[in-house]
């Protein structure tokens, strides 16, 4: 029997209070507890960024993260952000720009350049490619993730 | 996978002193390293899982006298976004930048760098040649007790250090530069993220009027722990930096260290990279 902690934190928003074993990865109370299953699971080493979420403003690897440390934070998952309207430009760009293309990455990519998009509204090409290297694509389609991304921050170089 | 028996996650010093006092403790920062190390079943979980990341006193930069503060739960994060960090300690925003990846500069923390004691750790060098110390604390007979100590001699091996099971890394000391002082660092792997170094270099010391002194250089991944480099420094002192200067030093420091062969790198490839990373190192801090 592993050791379960009750703990309480604002998702998406809404407070939640939820059950976990101590050990569990806030990834897998997402996914599994939670049933919110935007959150990727790429490679649970916190390799791929396929898991971004949004911890008290920062992005982070929810893979990396134990669960019972969300207690009392602030998280934001992509249901979260796509039930943003302020995140329609960064999607309208995904898609215009042909940047989804078997879409598994898609939700980290988006979680993690709208916390870029946050810092740094204005980025660069070079500051979108340092912003994303936590984040890995294995449909390769770097290029207009990164034309995606350019199209909200408006650069042009 | 484990046999916890309790999860505490304190608000002051003193209860997580108390909890390491009581129990034998896995003491929990970031969770970058413990989540994969534990999950892997390279790390064995104790009974008690100590988060000591909501005690407030232990974050933080900032000026303290003489010094400046590092508390063990400012992230790497905050060490790239730090003004006195960019202004006064640059090496250390330098080896920020490279570090893993954003999301885990934003996670993982300069104490748990510093105590998961990876002969790779990115700050450890820089920290190495600034001189810094690591201060501990522990309560023994009632009371909180704190030591500091050089962090050049705080690593036993990969993964051990001298802290006592009873005590928690609270701050690192890093005293302020000298006039002149100037610092690089540099690492290499084989891609620009994510990259667990394969090797890395740092080098400091007082440049002024053409000369190079009170040299300070220190290693990554050559050996079981981080390591100064004595015999570079020697070359060092007093020099002018020329070409011929950062040549003999290169040499030197290819000369002195004894790296391994593992899945990251030969033992010859490691003598060539430490041979041009030196060389690099040097020409950066010639040129400010
Ligand atoms: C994909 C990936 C890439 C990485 N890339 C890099 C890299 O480029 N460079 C690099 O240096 N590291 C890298 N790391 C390792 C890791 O992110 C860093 O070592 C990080 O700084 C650890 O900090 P943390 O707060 O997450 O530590 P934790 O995982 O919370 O703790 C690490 C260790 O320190 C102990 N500990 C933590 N805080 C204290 C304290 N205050 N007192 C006593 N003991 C303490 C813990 O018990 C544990 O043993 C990488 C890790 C991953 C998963
Ligand atoms: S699943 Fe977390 S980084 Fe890959
Ligand atoms: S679109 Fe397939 S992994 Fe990125």
């Amino acid at each position: 029997m592993s050791l379960t902690r009750e703990i309480a934190f604002t998702l998406n928003g809404s407070l939640r209070n939820v059950t976990v074993p101590v050990t569990m990865t806030a990834l897998a109370m997402l996914r599994d507890v939670l049933r919110l299953t935007g959150t990727k699971y790429g490679c649970g080493e916190g390799e791929c960024g396929a898991c971004t979420i949004i911890v008290d403003g920062r992005s982070v690897n929810a893979c990396l993260m134990f669960a019972v440390d969300c207690d009392g934070r602030t998280v934001t998952t992509i249901e979260g952000v796509a039930a943003d309207e302020a995140s329609e430009p960064l999607r309208q760009a995904m898609v215009d720009n042909g940047a989804v293309q078997c879409g598994f990455c898609t939700p980290g990519m988006v979680m993690q350049s709208t916390w870029l998009l946050e810092q740094n509204p204005h980025a660069s090409r070079d500051e979108i490619k340092r912003g994303l290297e936590g984040n890995l694509c294995r449909c390769t389609g770097y290029k207009k993730l990164i034309d995606a991304v350019a199209a909200v921050s408006g650069t042009n170089q | 996978m484990s046999a916890i028996q309790r999860y505490l996650a304190p608000t002051t010093l003193e209860e997580a002193l108390d909890a390491l006092r009581e129990s034998e403790a896995t003491i929990l920062a970031g969770g970058t390293d413990v989540m994969p190390q534990s999950q892997a079943g390279r790390l064995r979980l104790q009974p008690t899982l100590l988060n000591i990341r909501r005690i407030d006193e232990l974050g933080g930069i900032a000026l303290d006298g003489a010094s400046i503060r590092i508390g063990a739960l400012a992230t790497i994060s905050e060490l790239l976004e730090s003004e006195l960090i960019n202004e006064r300690l640059p090496i250390l925003a330098e080896a920020a930048d490279h570090f893993a990846s954003p999301q885990i500069r934003n996670a993982g923390t300069v104490g748990g760098n510093v105590c998961n004691a990876s002969p790779a750790g990115d700050t450890l060098v820089p920290l190495i040649v600034l001189n810094a110390e690591v201060e501990l604390a522990s309560k023994r007979d009632g009371k909180v007790e704190r030591r500091r100590m050089p962090l050049e001699s705080f690593f036993a091996g990969p993964g051990r250090t001298h802290r006592a099971a009873d005590e928690l890394l609270t701050a690192i000391y890093v005293p302020a530069p000298a006039e002149g002082f100037v610092a690089h660092f540099a690492k290499f792997g084989t891609r620009p993220a994510l990259d667990i170094s394969a090797v890395s270099v740092g080098i400091g010391g007082v440049w002024r009027n053409g000369t190079f002194k009170n040299a300070r250089v220190a290693f990554g991944a050559v050996a079981p722990t981080p390591v100064r480099g004595r015999a570079t420094e020697g070359v060092l002192e007093g020099s002018a930096l020329d070409a011929a200067a950062i040549g003999m030093a290169a040499a030197a420091a290819r000369d002195e260290v004894r790296p391994i062969s593992d899945v990251r790198a030969s033992a010859w490839y490691r003598k060539e990279m430490i041979h041009s990373l030196t060389k690099k190192v040097l020409t950066n801090v010639a040129d400010a």
